[in-house]
């Protein structure tokens, strides 16, 4: 970031600036290619880009490099950028809409409806790991709208909404305790849920993810200049005409769309939604028409590169990518907080 | 003309305000005033359709407000809230706000409204913080940078709540006369003000509230003269001559 800001500089690029978000967008899709390449190319075998190339070129399916790419780096690749991306905007929507710097999936009920539907799918209905993407989507949108649903009767307030979503979230922890207690075998599908990963991930689990993270994002980047104004504050947000209880619902549902999408596949990665948008605010700042792109890009590079790691470090034994995320994003983000930039937080 | 008819309305069900009649004429500055929870807040609420009134109604030229599309009335009708939540953006940028009504769907401004907005700076006289952040800006900016942005919003009506509370006596006197200025543009400004000496010496009318109900409604000498203003606040007041100054200043104080 640094590096961003000394270049920056020596361009002569105002920060804000139309030219300067475009470079800083520039730099992090070149980025996010490198990242891309890297995690196709690095693994138990390694992979040059020509060999890459030639095999996708060729479409050999007895061929071992080529089954290698398609069956396991592009979906693993794909999940990394798909869950740091939506992750990250659903955090970013939310830091914004709730103006709230806590904000993350979490705080909606995400995270908790999303664990409960999977205990509950492996406990009584263990049909198998596709159904159990769609039930922790499933379980949480239908915690989001719980926590909305309660918020509305005081008034769909920030704070309301906050609140609610704290109570939500506790009782239906309690509820998972419960099935854990009963059903003591089904432990170990919750502890993988917890920490999150991509291993074993297949182009069949993401394909029904996937589609709604696109829909989402691209919603969300259409809605991005209404999320501007619903920063000024309720009333005058109303006063210039935009209806805030519904546009506010409609953020709710993107957010816990995008969140909920990727914790169906990649489990409980939550920490990426809380520091991204933050990291992304202190590049571009506070406008989310720049912020949710820089937010997903910044998001899918930072997983990606979670995930490498994970993959590399310890090779041939695979850490989970949500351990290598804290152990990094933990102490970045606490020397963001020391070293105070103005921005970082919301007031 | 917006006119307000039998108005009953609060929170909750509790009535905040009630039968309230009043109607504020094109081009006048009207200055509603009276105790802490009289309902003065409540009274702007309502008449900006931020408040749905538990009975009467609310009209513009005739038509009902809540029947107006949200975009449509923002064209219309402006409200600028006491307490706000202060954005992190530049000041271009939050005066570009103003302009959110009459954006397409693509929410990008045109021409005429990046013109519009350069015009609200600069009659604001902001020229030379437009591209400051709004943080960095003191209470007394802060507030023309809001007045800018509802100039922007080009609105004949503009509500105002407390717009010199918490500021300066430099600065409240410094709102009062871009006010002034909104009004000679044609704007009709209705606004709740704590400084019964402003509200007095620079309104055409000037509305007393007290428990809900409206009190008086005229021009500030009649309201003065009445002795209402006294009564409510339990003050005495006296009318100053200022050397040089033709306006005559007015005093309150305790019994």
């Amino acid at each position: 970031m640094s590096m961003l800001r000394k270049f920056s500089t020596r361009i002569n690029l105002n920060k804000n600036s139309k030219s300067y978000n475009a470079t800083v967008i520039a730099l992090l899709v070149l980025l996010l290619l490198f990242g891309v390449f890297l995690s196709i190319s690095i693994g138990s075998t390694r992979i040059s880009l020509s060999e890459i190339i030639r095999a996708m070129q060729q479409g050999d399916n007895t061929s071992t490099t080529y089954r290698i790419i398609s069956y396991v780096r592009i979906p693993r690749t794909l999940a990394a950028v798909l869950a740091g991306c939506a992750l990250s905007v659903s955090g970013a929507i939310l830091q914004s809409v709730l103006n709230n710097s806590l904000a993350s999936p979490s705080i909606i009920g995400v995270n908790s409806g999303a664990g409960l539907f999977t205990v509950l799918i492996a406990a009584f209905f263990p049909v198998g790991v596709y159904y159990t993407t769609i039930a922790a989507f499933v379980g949480a949108l239908l915690a989001v709208l719980l926590v909305y649903s309660i918020a509305k009767k005081t008034g769909a307030s920030r704070m309301a909404i906050v609140l609610s979503g704290v109570a939500v979230s506790s009782f239906i922890g309690a509820m998972t305790d419960t099935v854990l207690t009963l059903k003591p075998d089904v432990a170990i599908e919750r502890t993988a849920f917890l920490i999150g990963g991509f291993s074993g991930i297949t182009m069949g689990r993401l394909s029904f993810a996937g589609g709604f993270i696109v829909f989402a994002f691209v919603i969300a980047l259409i809605l991005s200049y209404d999320m501007n104004i619903l920063a000024l504050g309720d009333e005058s947000a109303k006063s210039l005409g935009l209806n805030v209880t519904s546009l506010r619902f409609i953020f709710l549902i993107l957010a816990a769309m995008l969140a909920g999408s990727a914790i169906s596949f990649a489990g409980l990665l939550g920490f990426v939604g809380l520091i991204v948008p933050h990291v992304s605010r202190i590049l571009v700042g506070y406008d989310n028409r720049i912020l949710i792109p820089v937010s997903a890009l910044l998001g899918s590079i930072f997983t990606l590169l979670c995930d490498l790691l994970a993959r590399v470090l310890f090779a041939p034994f695979e850490i989970p990518v949500g351990i290598i995320m804290s152990f990094l994003g933990g102490p970045f983000f606490i020397y963001l907080l020391i070293k105070g930039r103005r921005g970082l937080l919301y007031d | 003309m917006i006119k307000l008819s039998n108005i009953s309305a609060g929170y909750n069900k509790v009535e905040v305000i009630k039968h309230i009649n009043i109607g504020f004429e094109e081009g006048t500055i009207t200055s509603v005033i009276g105790k802490n929870g009289c309902g003065k807040t409540t009274l702007l609420r309502v008449a900006s359709n931020l408040l749905k009134p538990l009975s009467g109604s609310v009209t513009i030229v005739g038509k009902e407000i809540s029947s107006i599309p949200s975009k449509e009335l923002a064209r219309k009708v402006a409200f600028l809230p006491q307490i706000r939540t202060v954005p992190n953006i530049t000041v271009n940028n939050l005066v570009m706000h103003g302009r959110y009504p009459y954006l397409d769907f693509s929410r990008t401004p045109q021409k005429k409204d990046k013109e519009i907005v350069e015009r609200a700076i600069e009659i604001m006289g902001l020229e030379d913080i437009k591209s400051k952040n709004i943080h960095e800006l003191s209470g007394g900016q802060r507030q023309k940078v809001y007045l800018a942005m509802v100039l922007a919003q080009d609105t004949d009506i503009i509500f105002l709540d407390e717009p010199t509370t918490y500021l300066d006596i430099n600065h409240q006197l410094e709102i009062l006369e871009v006010i002034k200025k909104l009004k000679m543009l044609g704007k009709t400004i209705v606004m709740v003000l704590h400084d019964l000496n402003s509200a007095l010496s620079c309104s055409d009318r000037v509305c007393l509230m007290d428990d809900g109900e409206i009190v008086i409604y005229d021009t500030p000498q009649d309201v003065f003269e009445s002795g209402e203003i006294d009564r409510i606040f339990k003050v005495c007041s006296s009318q100053v001559p200022i050397e040089g100054e033709l306006t005559k200043q007015y005093v309150f104080y305790l019994k």
